[in-house]
């Protein structure tokens, strides 16, 4: 996985193999830092990957492990003193997202939300040590992807579904039968809520989302939907914070189609 | 990327191989009485399918293969269904191999694609095993053999969850990636597109645990669903019937993995013209890998990889063509674009004695028992292999 890692001192390139973590500098001059996971000699039958990609807390990035485990480093403002801050054990499958906080934080609600392959939920408040602040338990399907705005989780999951969670209660607040096939990605465009969903079924969805301060209703609805002709969609991307704009990537494809406005 | 990938991405290749050779045998086969001593007869037939699902499902093959362990290079897996399809006495042309090989990639390359659930790859392989059975169905020695390759997959596989087989998914994906190689018969029946992109449809049923899209439900905060809306979109998907059964026996529910071909419908490769991304495919292949020879070594001592001898008397003797003529053969392997050739290499089995004595041993357990009257000439390299040790 590829993912740029916002701070608000640097930007960081963030990688992520069956070997390990690489961090570069966001011209891709030097590598900042080189995390190896402990591959075993022989392959094992479990596989040894890292997945799961975030910048979190204004100085840390986090990254998930084929393990469950969620390591937390810490970015200094400058250079390549990078140091592994923190391991998080709560999930006991693979990390397959990790997610930070977009919009306004809510009271309680935590700032962070790990997701793993059993479709476990996990929501932190970060800082010198995690705090876990709750946990939401998988239903059988994995959760491929997730996003975090405004106090509302947003999960994709392996059987087609999206799922609202309200971060600070843990209450399902919105059920999709979005995709008829694995769901690869979602992103979330802060500025507006927009959701985009992208899955195997060729699809991709724009969604808003949207949150009431005074009544705290919470909402779901659809906007558009394109259909990539025969292409899985691997990959789906707003290119601007309001969402106007998004790029898509697909299996054996070597574009990126870009869709705009009219 | 998965370390269990290699036994299903070899199973079902192997099952592909196997629909292939027996429609192609089928179509050349005259009646026993009317044949000449070098034409195929349903005997022939039925002793090449056994041979080879002998030594497939050899036990110590499968013991290696389902071992935790990286998918082998292009390179090496070809050489292994080079070596398979030569464990009896057919013989194919590099040309015909080449075809062959193509039809047995893009076939399953298709079926991964479009498995509804990531888990449902095992369906597909229990489909070419159940078919596999049904090859060999009187001869119960090697029914047991793959009835025990069959509770292997079993006990290993079925208790892996989504992530895990989409991981082994993503797996067999990577190593098809780029591959557009236009097969006839798709092209015909509309599951390929003349660019060589599989049409993934957006109808049908939906996957076994997936909603049909199309529903939003909003819940308050307590809890209880309070909204329902509705959103569509261009496609026509409808709720699937029953599940497919992961069992020994049991509907699979599922057709991909069955056998698509027949007598009636020859199988023919178009290859697509040179283009960027069969360049870069190829550059892949060609990149040398040390570990190649490393993985060749023991599949050819495995697979009894000898040099194996030219039939006396005469060029065609018990040679299979995957085309409708010899012209046609010869042709497409002149004009085979130079970036699609799979360069196999060529292995001669040491010399050593302790090897040797490993060599004979497990090729006595690859020999077919059953004597076989009346085709001493047929079987005459074989036997002159089995003298030679």
């Amino acid at each position: 996985q590829a993912a740029w890692c916002e701070l608000p001192a640097r930007v960081l390139l963030v990688l992520t193999s069956q070997r390990g973590v690489q961090m570069y500098e966001c011209d891709g001059s030097t590598m900042v830092f080189w995390h190896a996971l402990d591959v075993p000699e022989q392959p094992a039958a479990h596989s040894v990957f890292a997945r799961g990609i975030a910048a979190a807390g204004g100085r840390f990035v986090c990254v998930g492990t084929s393990f469950g485990a969620v390591l937390v480093f810490d970015i200094p403002p400058k250079g390549t003193n990078v140091t592994l801050s923190e391991v998080l054990e709560q999930h006991r499958d693979p990390i397959t997202d990790i997610a930070a906080e977009q919009g306004q934080a809510q009271d309680g609600a935590g700032d962070l939300v790990t997701a793993d392959d059993s479709g476990t939920l996990c929501l932190w408040s970060t800082g010198e040590e995690f705090t876990l602040l709750g946990k939401i338990p998988g239903s059988g399907s994995t959760c491929s992807s997730v996003t975090l705005w405004n106090g509302i989780v947003a999960a994709g999951y392996g059987n087609g579904q999206i799922r609202l969670w309200e971060a600070g209660s843990g209450q399902i607040r919105a059920q999709v039968s979005a995709h008829a096939r694995w769901i690869y990605a979602l992103d979330l465009a802060p500025l507006t809520g927009k959701l985009l969903s992208g899955a195997e079924d060729s699809f991709v969805h724009v969604w808003k989302l949207s949150r009431s301060q005074d009544t705290d209703d919470i909402e779901i609805q659809h906007c558009h939907a394109e259909c990539v002709t025969d292409t899985q969609v691997c990959g789906a991307r707003f290119c601007d914070p309001a969402g106007d704009t998004f790029a898509v990537t697909g299996y054996d494809l070597s574009e990126i189609l870009c869709y705009g406005p009219a | 990327m998965s370390a269990r990938t290699l036994p299903l991405l070899f199973l079902n290749l192997g099952g592909e191989m196997l629909y292939i050779l027996d429609q192609r045998l089928r179509a050349q086969s005259i009646p026993g009485e009317k044949a000449r001593k070098d034409e195929w007869t349903d005997v022939d037939r039925k002793r090449v399918m056994n041979d080879i699902i002998t030594t497939m499902f050899n036990k110590k093959f499968m013991e290696e293969l389902f071992k935790p362990q990286d998918l082998y290079s292009k390179k090496a897996l070809r050489t292994v269904y080079d070596r398979l399809a030569h464990a009896s006495i057919m013989r194919l042309n590099q040309a015909s191999m080449d075809k062959l090989y193509d039809l047995m990639t893009m076939a399953f390359k298709y079926q991964v694609l479009l498995c509804p659930r990531p888990r449902d790859i095992l369906l597909v392989t229990f489909n070419h095993l159940d078919a596999i059975k049904d090859f060999i169905s009187d001869s119960p020695g090697i029914l047991n053999q793959v009835d025990e390759t069959f509770r292997r997959l079993i006990e290993t596989y079925n208790c892996l969850s989504d992530g895990e087989f989409q991981l082994i998914r993503q797996t067999l994906l990577i190593f098809f990636q780029d591959m557009h190689i236009r097969v006839s018969i798709f092209l015909k029946d509309k599951v390929q597109n003349s660019n060589g992109r599989f049409v993934l449809p957006i109808s049908g049923p939906v996957p076994w645990g997936t909603e049909v899209p199309g529903l939003i439900r909003i819940f308050s905060h307590k809890g209880v669903e309070v909204k329902r809306a509705e959103f569509t979109t261009a496609g026509n998907y409808v709720t699937p019937q029953r599940e497919g059964s992961f069992e020994l026996y049991g509907d699979r529910v599922l057709k991909l993995g069955t056998n698509m071909y027949s007598v009636t419908r020859p199988v023919e490769t178009q290859m697509s013209g040179s283009s960027k991304t069969l360049t870069s495919q190829a550059k892949e292949n060609i990149a040398p890998n040390p570990l190649a020879k490393e993985e060749l070594n023991f599949l050819a001592r495995l697979l009894g990889g000898l040099d194996i001898q030219k039939p006396a008397g005469g060029e065609t003797g018990f040679r299979l063509n995957l085309f409708t003529t010899d012209e046609e053969e010869e042709h497409a392997a002149q004009t085979r674009p130079e970036e699609l050739s799979y360069k196999v290499i060529n292995i001669e089995a040491t010399q050593e004695p302790g090897r040797r004595a490993e060599l004979s041993r497990i090729l006595g357990e690859l020999e077919v028992a059953e004597p076989r009257p009346g085709s001493a000439e047929k079987g005459e390299d074989l036997l002159a292999l089995m003298d030679g040790l």
